[in-house]
This record gives structure tokens, C-alpha cells and sequence, in this order.
């Protein structure tokens, strides 16, 4: 099939490619673009490992074919600590808190817990739970992964998340 | 899993989309939120030869009033539906039961038009939408028509929408003042189908039913409409025994699958404790 142009912004870097439409997304950003980040777990949209933040949305990529991200703005893991390596908040937290053991699942928890972050910056628990339900977490049982939030909220508390990341 | 190939399609206008599902009837699919259908195309259980993107039409995308009904476009998400400044005080039950499906990323993707056309009777939209009385907005090369939710459903993923036509948007009538609702959906995890569902309408007068409809997700190849059990209820006293009634009604119409959610005796069972929570919610929420 025929590959068409594409065109996007993908962690604040103007992307142009050429994909074939029945691409997804996450394929694309993993070997097109050699962001490996986001995961592939479950390819059946049940896991969120391979969430990503497009256009203000959390979205798991599995389930979205790149095309539909024309002119879009992507985030994914790879662009959230600042230019000099020092980690954004969540990372900082999940490190700080024990958020993760494998690892496996954490770029896309973080990436949804970044959106979640901006829609209620001073999450209860029971926000964080629920906002993060579309993710899956085999190792940890999710207590950390929550402290850890809480604890990104907290750092976070005041600034902009976007300013943070950027 | 990667799709079978396919022609992409990204229409900017509904003319434009009309015309495409014109030259397309049969092999052209359209793509809303695309998380009933692209998970379906990567199992290679679907393999639209043209998929037609309807994600560029902003026609189809909004809520608005119109005189005393919602008019809801096609493509709006379930998070929009959440989030809208209006919806969530005028008819709350829509965001109540959009909460509770799949999970948050679905729901930022998943569109109300995607959820009600592609009669999938696990999904939760289409059994709100009978027991509101929604009418669907059809368009295709012939023109437009309207198709009542509770006409709309034939079969599993069998509907009223013919080959080459889209749902353009969802009409519903406004919610009276001072009604309850309630959606109660048992489901065994996050992002389930409901192993039983009920949707419900109802007023009160003067300490009595005086309105009331019910609606049943997954417990059927199509949403039910529970007619009987709804029409028993109206001028009773709203109490246990009155609920109990209906939920015995509703046990008598079902006709679930036996799955993973359980065997046939329980999901029926489970359909009549819905029903019956559903019940003493909306009846609790008037009184609040």
C-alpha cells in the first residue's frame, strides 16, 4: 500500500515521514522514529505501556494509527526530563517512592500520570487510582506508583506542568 | 498485530464524507474513535478495504441546546462528554455511565457516535440511549433521516444504519426538573463489559412514580428496552416491593450469554439487582 506524508511535532521536534496508513503509532514512534519509550505490552489496549500524551489527550498508541496524528503534538517519555537531564517530577518521584520494579509499565505510567497531573494538579488518592486505571502494573501492587504521583503533585504544586517538561 | 492494508481516507466536511460512503458503500468503514474498530482490524476480524477518518469533519464534533433537547455530534468523546461546561447538570446520567466505561485513555479516544452505531451489545451508550429516547441523526447519498434509538437496534451489530450511511449526531430530550437517574453497570475489572447493566429514568409526584424507563445493557444480542417493568412502576410508592416487582420483570426479558462474566442464571439474576439499584438510586437522588 501506498505510503503517504506525515507531518507532526513529536516531543517539541517538527517530524516529517512518510507511513503507510495502516501504521500505528506506536510502531511508528518505536521504529520510525527510535522512541522507545512507550511500550508495547498487551496490544490489545488494556495495559496503557505504551500511553503517550498527543494533543492534550493521554492515548494509548497501540490504538491509533499515525496518520491520525497529522499535525498533532506528541509527548512521550523521552521528552520530559529538561535538556540538561535533570527528571521531570514524576521521574523523580518514582524513583524517590519505588514507583516501578521492572519498569516495564512506567513510561506509560508516567505519561498518563502527566496529563492526570494537569487535569487535577492536587490529585486524593482516589483520583490518582482512577486516573490511572487504564494502566496496568504486574510488579508493584500500585501503592508506590500512587506515592509517587503524590509526590510529582506535590513538587508540582503551584508550576505548570508543561513549563516543567519543556 | 498489524491491520490488513487499507485506503485512508480524512474527509474535512460531511458532503465530503457522504460522497466517499457513496463510492464506498460496502468497502468503506468509517473511523471514529477507532477503539471498537482498530482493535478489531489488527485481529484481522475487520478488513475495510477504505477506512474513512470522520476525526477532520468539526460538524460532527460539539453539544448544543436545541429548544428542549441535547443535540450531541457523532465524534464527541466520552471525556467531552464528562468534561462539557452544561451536559454534566442538564442530563447527568450521560456522564455517570460514560465514567464507567473502559478506562481513561479509551475515553479521551472513544466517541458517543462510535458507541451507539456499531451495535455492539456490550456496549453501554445504546441502552441509555433507548431508555432516553434519543433519536439518531442518519445521513447518506439520499439525504438525511431519523432513526429513534429504540428502533435503531436489530441485532448483534446488526442496525437500522444502511450501507453508506453515517450517524451525524444524537438527539436526546432534555431531562425534566427535579428527575432521577441512576446507571449501575457490575463489570468484573476496569475497561469490562458490564456482566449486567440498567439505565434509569424517573420522576416523582406526590411521593409516586409518575414516569419511568429502564434500559439493559449486555444482557440481550441487542439493548432492551424494559417496557413491562418500567410501566408496573408507574403510581406506585417507590419502595423495595415495588422495585422487586420490576426487577423480576426485568429477569423475565433477558436473554444473556453464558461467558466469562457467568452463567446464564446469574447474569439474569444480576440483571434484576441492577435494575433494582438503578431504581433506588434515582428514587434516592430525587429526594437529595
Amino acid at each position: 500500500m501506498k505510503k503517504i506524508p506525515l507531518s507532526l511535532t513529536v516531543n517539541g521536534d517538527p517530524v516529517e515521514a512518510l507511513v503507510e496508513p495502516r501504521t500505528l503509532l506506536i510502531h511508528f514512534l518505536r521504529e520510525q522514529l527510535d522512541l522507545t519509550g512507550a511500550h508495547i505490552g498487551c496490544d490489545t489496549t488494556h495495559c496503557g505501556a505504551c500511553t503517550v500524551d498527543l494533543d492534550g489527550r493521554s492515548v494509548k498508541s497501540c490504538t491509533l494509527f499515525a496518520v491520525q496524528a497529522e499535525g498533532a503534538a506528541i509527548r512521550t517519555i523521552e521528552g520530559l526530563a529538561a535538556a540538561d537531564g535533570t527528571l521531570h517530577p514524576l521521574q523523580e518521584g518514582f524513583r524517590e517512592m519505588h514507583g516501578l520494579q521492572c519498569g516495564f509499565c512506567t513510561p506509560g505510567m508516567i505519561m498518563r500520570a502527566y496529563r492526570l497531573l494537569q487535569e487535577i494538579p492536587n490529585p486524593s488518592e482516589d483520583e490518582i487510582r482512577a486516573g490511572i486505571a487504564g494502566n496496568l502494573c504486574r510488579c508493584t501492587g500500585y501503592q508506590n506508583i500512587v506515592r509517587a504521583i503524590a509526590f510529582a503533585a506535590a513538587r508540582l504544586n503551584g508550576e505548570n506542568l508543561e513549563e516543567a517538561a519543556a | 498485530m498489524i491491520p490488513g492494508p487499507f485506503a485512508y481516507h480524512r474527509p474535512q466536511s460531511l458532503a465530503e464524507a457522504v460522497a466517499l460512503f457513496a463510492a464506498h458503500p460496502e468497502d468503506g468503514r468509517a473511523l471514529a474513535g477507532g477503539h471498537s474498530l482498530i482493535p478489531m482490524m489488527k485481529l484481522r476480524l475487520a478488513t475495510p478495504e477504505h477506512l474513512i477518518d470522520l476525526g477532520g469533519i468539526a460538524a460532527l464534533k460539539g453539544i448544543r441546546r436545541e429548544g428542549e433537547t441535547w443535540v450531541i455530534g457523532a465524534t464527541t468523546t466520552q471525556a467531552a462528554l464528562i468534561g462539557h461546561e452544561a451536559l454534566p447538570a442538564g442530563l447527568p446520567i450521560i456522564g455517570e455511565t460514560a465514567r464507567q466505561i473502559a478506562d481513561p485513555q479509551i475515553r479521551y479516544c472513544g466517541t458517543l457516535g462510535g458507541n451507539v452505531a456499531n451495535g455492539d451489545p456490550g456496549n453501554d451508550m445504546p441502552a441509555l440511549m433507548m431508555c432516553l429516547d434519543a433519536v439518531y441523526h442518519l445521513a447518506g447519498a439520499k439525504g438525511e433521516r431519523r432513526v429513534k434509538a429504540r428502533d435503531f437496534y436489530l441485532g448483534a451489530y446488526v442496525t437500522a444504519l444502511a450501507a453508506g450511511e453515517i450517524l451525524t449526531a444524537i438527539q436526546i430530550p432534555a431531562a425534566p426538573p427535579g428527575h432521577g437517574h441512576a446507571y449501575e453497570k457490575l463489570k468484573r475489572k476496569i475497561g469490562d463489559y458490564a456482566t449486567a447493566a440498567a439505565a434509569v429514568m424517573l420522576t416523582l409526584e406526590a411521593g409516586r412514580i409518575a414516569t419511568c424507563a429502564i434500559g439493559l445493557t449486555n444482557l440481550a444480542p441487542t439493548p432492551l428496552l424494559a417496557e413491562a417493568a418500567a410501566a408496573m412502576l408507574i403510581g406506585e410508592t417507590p419502595d423495595e416491593r415495588a422495585f422487586a416487582a420490576a426487577a423480576r420483570a426485568v429477569e423475565a426479558i433477558v436473554a444473556p450469554t453464558a461467558d466469562g462474566r457467568g452463567p446464564v442464571e446469574y447474569r439474569t439474576k444480576m440483571a434484576g439487582v441492577m435494575t433494582r439499584r438503578a431504581l433506588a438510586r434515582a428514587v434516592a437522588r430525587i429526594g437529595a
